[in-house]
């Protein structure tokens, strides 16, 4: 019982380190525009697709990594430039509806470019199952885990020591403030999208060996981010991580004790619950509405 | 007092009246429709055309509804397709299992739904904007996933079969009937759609839509007032998602999911928002651009994006207002 237990923390933990990648991916578009990329999925499946098509070319592992995150930026950064940047005053419907056309527009691409078919990446480290208080665990999942504890260092580190870190802060707490000490926000915004996308490509090449990948993951993934975005504030990046990992925890635990078929229901029910009772998310900063 | 009825009698010489007086503006642009639909058989030369215009018919209903939420009042929806499916389900539940007459199972599923709509509506209403819109995403999820798990009841991901339609013992058969059927359904949609927007009710909808506090200073009821037009809209949605189901005679919980949902929000936005007729325009294009694009089918998913964004970038308020406004200047 109890190894199963651990089991099931787990793989939680796991999933939900994916979700808190995209959600922060989400978070850090949302900060530099109040824009919700719903084509921040697609990033997750470029990621993995990428590195599936590289390693195929017979690049070694690590190289094939860098490549997929770096083919996800340069979509990233291209989405920004060509559709959302040219939108920016647009309102929120008019947004989501660029976004949403974005994603769709990359599936498709992705269906083209490669094809419908479920793929598989080799784990990082092996596939031997490692024994752990009575569960087993892949090691590809401790890859997980250790790379997104890198990524949250690494971030805190960018966002609190860089200029252009402090800037993309600086943004989302008050643009026009922002513009007024001197700091490009249409740099900030681009930026942004490089990031998020190299990012969600970390994650998709990340889970890709567990999960597999194929063109069509981005949507689920991209949505489970999304709700763990909300679920911890959103724009909050504490708040997406820990969003990320109690969505992940709770879905593998319902999986488990209560049900797998509706263990994606499981997520939404928790979200419309949050934003019922608490609509800024678990740490975001309750704001009172002034009339 | 005098001087100022003489004045205004005299002034009332110079304009010349509106030709007709007694027919308000609104109803022309019905009549027109209701011409184009009437005149619209002699270019449905095959069943497979019938076919096209009897999804158009369909969907330009959901839109209809839709628009008076998304386009006059200003609160997104991203789970309409639920109700949709729910409204295609328990149609289909109801005269398969029941033994429900098919026409008394179709109101029968679309009061329900209302109830559901009604019930959920308070509270997912009081989000706005991008909360808004993962609640209702949300709830559409939940709805297309129940629909797909409960193999028993719904047949699963393979669907269901549904039973023929009849209307109080008038049976619906064949295209050409289903598209008089579905035609008038959605005349009746949108007269009912235009006489909301004109009354009182669709004022407080574009009020609250403009600034929810000015609206409420001014006395209306905004909570109730999004929470009536959430519970219409999604009426709209469930009745056009039982004719669907009637008329296809299958259904499969697809019809329930995200993407759906996204479809019909983009025939939506794309018609042009806070325009009825837009939205039917909205649904004609976008029903029939993926039928013409089946020949190069894999290509399909590009040109539907690119038409997203290209259309948001470059004509955010949608196509018929754009072109209206295109079409005003010239003609002035």
């Amino acid at each position: 019982m109890g190894g199963q237990a651990v089991q099931f923390l787990a793989s939680g933990l796991t999933a939900g380190s994916i979700y808190a990648l995209v959600a922060l991916g989400f978070s850090i578009i949302f900060n530099a525009s109040r824009v919700i990329n719903f084509a921040q999925g697609e990033f997750v499946m470029i990621g993995g697709m990428s590195a599936v098509s590289l390693v195929a070319t017979g690049v070694p592992m690590p190289v094939a990594i860098l490549g997929a995150i770096g083919i996800a930026a340069i979509v990233g950064l291209a989405l920004e430039r060509l559709a959302v940047g040219r939108a920016k005053n647009a309102d929120i419907v008019t947004l989501i509806i660029i976004t949403i056309g974005a994603s769709i527009f990359l599936r498709g691409v992705a269906q083209l470019v490669w094809d419908k078919n479920i793929h598989a990446l080799a784990p990082l480290s092996g596939d031997t199952p490692i024994a752990f208080l009575g569960a087993t665990i892949v090691p590809q999942s401790l890859w997980v885990l250790g790379a997104t504890v890198a990524v949250v260092i690494a971030l805190s580190w960018f966002f609190r020591r860089t200029v252009l870190g402090k800037a993309m802060l600086a943004t989302s707490y008050n643009p026009l403030a922002a513009q007024l000490v001197g700091i490009d926000i249409k740099k900030v915004l681009f930026a942004s999208f490089g990031l998020a996308a190299g990012l969600g490509a970390l994650a998709g090449v990340l889970i890709a060996p567990i999960t597999f990948t194929s063109h069509e993951v981005g949507i689920m993934l991209g949505l489970k981010g999304f709700a763990a975005a909300i679920l911890g504030g959103l724009g909050s990046f504490p708040g997406a991580i820990v969003g990320g990992l109690v969505l992940g925890l709770l879905e593998s635990l319902g999986a488990g004790y209560v049900s797998s078929a509706y263990k994606d229901v499981l997520a939404f029910v928790l979200i419309l619950v949050v934003l019922f009772f608490r609509p800024d998310g678990i740490l975001g900063a309750v704001k009172s509405e002034r009339v | 007092m005098e001087s100022l009825a003489q004045s205004r009698a005299s002034g009332s010489e110079a304009p010349t009246l509106p030709a007709s007086p007694r027919v308000a503006p609104r109803l022309r642009g019905l009549a027109v429709l209701a011409l184009v639909l009437a005149l619209l058989p002699f270019a449905l030369v095959n069943a497979y055309f019938y076919d096209v215009a009897i999804l158009v018919c369909l969907n330009a209903i959901v839109c209809v509804g839709l628009n008076l939420l998304i386009g006059y009042a200003g609160q997104i929806s991203l789970g309409h397709a639920g109700f949709f499916g729910l409204g295609a389900y328990g149609s289909a539940l109801l005269a398969a299992n029941w033994g429900v007459p098919p026409f008394a199972a179709l109101l029968l599923a679309t009061a329900a739904v209302s109830l559901l709509a009604f019930v959920v509506g308070r509270p997912i209403l009081r989000l706005k904007g991008n909360y808004l819109a993962m609640a209702t995403l949300g709830l559409g999820i939940i709805i297309a996933i129940v629909l797909a798990n409960e193999d028993g009841v719904t047949g699963g991901p393979d669907g269901m079969p549904v039973p023929s339609f009849s209307v109080l013992g008038f049976a619906v058969q064949g295209e050409r009937m289903w598209y008089w059927v579905v035609g008038t359904c959605l005349v009746a949609a949108v007269w009912l759609a235009l006489n909301l927007i004109d009354s009182p009710r669709g004022r407080a909808l574009r009020a609250l839509h403009g600034s929810e506090v000015a609206a409420e200073v001014v006395g209306i009821d905004s909570a109730g007032q999004k929470v009536m037009v959430f519970v219409l809209s999604a009426a709209f949605a469930a009745a056009a998602g039982g004719l669907t189901a009637f008329y296809s005679g299958f259904i499969t919980p697809s019809k329930a999911s995200f993407m759906h949902s996204v479809e019909l929000v983009t025939m939506v936005v794309f018609g042009g928002m806070a325009s009825t007729f837009g939205a039917v325009v909205g649904a004609a294009v976008l029903t029939v651009l993926p039928q013409a694009l089946t020949v190069v089918k894999e290509y399909e998913m590009v040109v539907l994006g690119a038409v997203m964004m290209v259309t948001m970038i470059f004509f955010p308020r949608g196509a018929v207002p754009t072109l209206a406004a295109r079409f005003g200047r010239r003609s002035r």
